[in-house]
C-alpha cells in the first residue's frame, strides 16, 4: 500500500512540472503584451521595450521558461503586473472565501449524493426512487448560472432570508459566515450531487445484481448488512470517482460561482486578472487549479486501491 | 387413490410420494416458481414435487433451462422478485413451510440449516471482503460466537477443505485464490453452521474435470461426516450416477422421472431420460461410433404446448400425449415416471448398463 502511494506521489511530479510548462507557455501565445498593456496607450516603442526588460519578457523563452519553473517550486507565483504587489499577498485573503465554500459543497454534496442515491437504490422501483431520479435529472439540466440567479432573485431579492450580495469572513462569526454562503452551496452542492445520485444508484443496483450477493443472502445475513457492507464496499469504486470529477468541475466552477454571488474569492480575481490581462495572476490561478485537480485525482487513486484490493500497480 | 391414473390432478404426484415415507427432512410440494415479463409468464418450475430424507444424496438432473436451479434457488427463497415469484406449493423443512417463514425464521435456515453452493466460483465470492470476513459472518450470526471463536473456527474449517496455511489465507480476497480454492471455500461457508441439508446447485460445472472430482469428493466425504444431507443439481448425468442415491428428471419446469439411481440408469421408463443416457459418452460399453442427441430444442417456457411438454420430441409420442399432459406412474415402489407410454419405453438393447 505505501509503496503504490509512493508512486503514485512520484508520478505526479512531472506531470506538475508539464502542467507549468504548458501554462507558461499558452500564455506566450495569447494575443496581448502585457508590457504594452502597462505602459498604455501613449508608451512609445522604447517605453515598451524598457519595460519589457524590466519584467524579463524580453529575455529567450527557454530562460523564462526556467525562471517561471524555479520561482513555482518555490513557491513564489512572482508579481502583479497591475498592482504591483506579490501574488502570494494577493491570494492570501481571498483563500477563506473560495476554501470554505470549496469545502462546504464538496462535503454537502457528497452526503447529499451518496445518501439520496443509496435511498433511492434501497427503495429501487418505488415512488421514493423516481422522485429522487427526477430530483436527479433536474440538477442535470439546470443550467448553474441560472439556478444561482434564480436562487438569488427569490430568497435573497423576494424574501429576503439572505443577504444579496456581501460576503461575512468567519471572523464575522461562524452562523453569519454560513447565512451568507448558504445560497452558493446550496446550488453548487445539489447540481454536484446530481450526478453522484445516478451513479450511487446504478452502481448499488447493479452489484445488487451480482452472484456474491445472492451468497450472501444464502448466508442469512440481514437485508441491512447485505446492503451498507456486500453491495456498498464493491459500488464505492465508481462513487468514488464521481465524487473526485464532482470536485474536479468545482475546482473550475468556482470562478462562475464567485461571479454571480460577488464572493471575493480566487474566482472572482482570476476574472478581474483577466480582464486586466494579468499574465502573472492567470497563470498562478492556472497552476493552482491544476494542482488541485492532481491532488484529487491523486486521492482518489488512493482511495480506491483501499476499497479493492485488486488494484495494485 | 381412485380409479385408474389416466387423470391427472395436481396432488397425484405428491399423493404418491407421500405414499412412499410420511416423514422427511425436506418435501417439496407442487412447487410453482413463474418469471413475470411484459407479456409473458415463463413457467421455470410448474407443479414439481419431490421429497429428501436426512442424510440422503438426491440427484436434480436436466438440460440447461430445464428449471433445476430456479428449483434450488426457491428452496431459500431466493428468487429475484421481480421477475420471478414462488406463486404456489409447499416445501415442508423440519416440518415447517419455509414459504410461510417470516424473515427471521427465513434468515436461521438460510446459511444456518441449509447451506447452498452455487455454479459460478469465480462470481460468488465478494471481491472486496476478505475470505475471513465472508467466513466468519454466518458463524458470528447463526452460532452466537464472537469474533475470535469464529476466527479459530474459519480456519479449521478452511483446513477442513484443503486449504492450508489457513490463518494468512483469511486475510486474503477471493482474486488471490483459484476456481477451485473458491469452490472450496464456498463448500466451508455452506458447511460452516453445520446444516441438516447442502444444496449443491451445479457446483462443478464452471471448474475442469479434476478439480470437479476432487470438489464433489469433498462435498461427498463431508456430508457424510457431519450427516447432511445433499442435493445435487446438474446436467452431468455422470456426477449422479456416482453420488445420488436417488434422481429426479427435470424437463421444461416439471419432473419427468422419478426413482433410484440404479432403476434410472438401467430401467428409465422416460422417453426424456432415455434421451439424455444415449447422449453421454460411456465408457464401459463398447464404442457405437456415435452419440444421439435427443432431436429437437429445449422448450420455450414462455409457450407450452398443451399436453406433454416433451411430445414435439418425443419418438413415443402419440395423439394422447397432445391433449393430456401425462399424470405421475409408478413403475414400482417409489420409480415413478409421468409419461404415457411408459410401458413401451426401454433403453436400447445394448445400453442398460450400471453405474460406475
Amino acid at each position: 500500500m505505501w509503496r503504490y502511494i509512493v508512486q503514485r506521489l512520484l508520478i505526479t511530479i512531472p506531470v506538475v512540472l508539464l502542467v507549468g510548462v504548458i501554462t507558461f507557455s499558452l500564455l506566450q501565445v495569447a494575443p496581448g503584451n502585457p508590457a504594452a498593456i502597462i505602459g498604455g496607450d501613449e508608451a512609445s516603442p522604447e517605453q515598451i521595450a524598457e519595460i519589457e526588460s524590466a519584467l524579463g519578457l524580453d529575455k529567450p523563452y527557454f530562460e523564462q521558461l526556467g525562471d517561471f519553473l524555479a520561482r513555482m517550486l518555490r513557491g513564489d507565483f512572482g508579481t502583479s503586473i497591475f498592482s504591483q504587489r506579490p501574488i502570494n499577498q494577493l491570494i492570501q485573503p481571498r483563500l477563506q472565501p473560495t476554501l470554505s465554500l470549496g469545502i462546504q459543497v464538496v462535503i454537502l454534496s457528497t452526503v447529499l449524493g451518496v445518501g439520496m442515491g443509496m435511498l433511492s437504490a434501497w427503495k429501487a422501483g418505488t415512488r421514493t426512487d423516481r422522485a429522487v431520479m427526477v430530483f436527479a435529472v433536474l440538477g442535470f439540466a439546470t443550467p448553474g448560472f441560472w439556478l444561482a440567479i434564480l436562487s438569488i432573485w427569490v430568497f435573497a431579492v423576494n424574501l429576503g432570508w439572505f443577504p444579496v450580495i456581501g460576503y461575512s469572513p468567519l471572523g464575522d462569526g461562524l452562523l453569519e459566515h454560513l447565512r451568507s454562503m448558504f445560497l452558493p452551496v446550496i446550488v453548487n452542492s445539489y447540481l454536484g450531487s446530481a450526478l453522484v445520485m445516478r451513479i450511487t444508484r446504478s452502481a448499488m443496483l447493479e452489484v445488487l445484481r451480482e452472484d456474491y450477493i445472492r451468497t450472501a443472502r444464502a448466508k442469512g445475513l440481514r437485508e441491512r448488512v447485505v446492503f451498507f457492507i456486500h453491495v456498498l464496499r464493491p459500488s464505492s469504486i465508481p462513487i468514488v470517482t464521481v465524487v473526485g470529477a464532482t470536485v474536479g468541475a468545482l475546482a473550475t466552477g468556482f470562478v462562475l460561482t464567485e461571479t454571480i454571488f460577488a464572493i471575493p474569492g480566487l474566482g472572482q480575481m482570476l476574472v478581474q486578472a483577466i480582464t486586466r490581462r494579468d499574465f502573472p495572476i492567470i497563470q498562478a490561478m492556472l497552476m493552482v487549479v491544476a494542482i488541485t485537480l492532481i491532488v484529487v485525482n491523486l486521492i482518489v487513486d488512493i482511495v480506491y486501491a483501499y476499497i479493492d484490493p485488486r488494484i495494485r500497480y | 387413490m381412485e380409479g385408474p391414473t389416466n387423470e391427472f390432478t395436481p396432488h397425484r404426484w405428491c399423493e404418491l410420494t407421500q405414499q412412499a415415507s410420511p416423514e422427511h427432512l425436506l418435501e417439496v410440494r407442487n412447487l410453482r416458481t413463474h418469471f413475470f415479463s411484459p407479456g409473458a409468464v415463463v413457467k421455470a418450475v410448474d407443479d414439481v414435487s419431490f421429497y429428501l430424507d436426512e442424510g440422503e444424496t438426491v440427484g436434480l438432473v436436466g438440460e440447461s433451462g430445464c428449471g433445476k436451479s430456479v428449483t434450488a434457488l426457491s428452496l431459500l427463497r431466493l428468487i429475484p422478485n421481480p421477475p420471478g415469484r414462488i406463486v404456489g406449493g409447499e416445501i415442508m423443512f423440519e416440518g415447517r413451510d419455509i414459504l410461510k417463514m417470516d424473515q427471521d425464521d427465513l434468515r436461521a435456515v438460510r446459511g444456518g440449516r441449509i447451506g447452498m453452493i452455487f455454479q459460478e466460483p469465480m462470481t460468488s465470492l465478494n471481491p472486496v471482503l476478505t475470505i475471513g470476513r465472508q467466513l466468519t459472518e454466518p458463524l458470528k450470526l447463526h452460532m452466537g460466537m464472537t469474533n475470535r471463536q469464529a476466527r479459530s473456527r474459519a480456519a479449521e474449517l478452511l483446513e477442513f477443505v484443503g486449504i492450508p496455511n489457513a490463518d494468512v489465507r483469511l486475510r486474503g480476497f477471493a482474486h488471490q485464490f483459484s476456481g477451485g480454492q473458491r469452490q472450496r471455500i464456498m463448500i466451508a461457508i455452506a458447511l460452516s453452521c453445520n446444516p441438516k441439508l447442502l444444496i449443491a446447485d451445479e457446483a462443478t460445472t464452471a471448474l475442469d474435470v479434476t478439480i470437479q472430482a476432487q470438489i464433489l469428493e469433498l462435498m461427498k466425504n463431508l456430508t457424510e461426516q457431519l450427516g447432511t444431507a445433499l442435493i445435487i443439481i446438474t446436467h452431468n448425468l455422470g456426477i449422479v450416477a456416482r453420488y445420488a442415491d436417488r434422481v429426479n428428471v427435470m424437463y421444461a419446469g416439471k419432473i419427468k422421472e422419478t426413482g433410484t439411481a440404479d432403476e434410472i440408469y438401467e430401467e428409465p421408463r422416460h422417453p426424456y431420460t432415455v434421451g439424455l443416457l444415449n447422449s453421454v459418452p460411456r465408457l464401459d460399453l463398447p464404442t457405437r461410433g456415435r452419440l444421439d442427441p435427443i432431436p429437437g430444442e429445449i422448450l420455450n417456457l414462455a409457450r407450452l404446448p398443451e399436453g406433454c411438454s416433451f411430445q414435439d420430441r418425443c419418438e413415443y409420442a402419440v395423439d394422447r400425449c397432445a391433449a393430456e399432459a401425462p399424470p405421475a406412474h409408478t413403475v414400482q415402489g417409489n420409480h415413478q415416471t409421468a409419461c404415457w407410454e411408459w410401458e413401451r419405453v426401454k433403453l436400447p438393447a445394448e445400453a442398460g448398463v450400471s453405474q460406475s
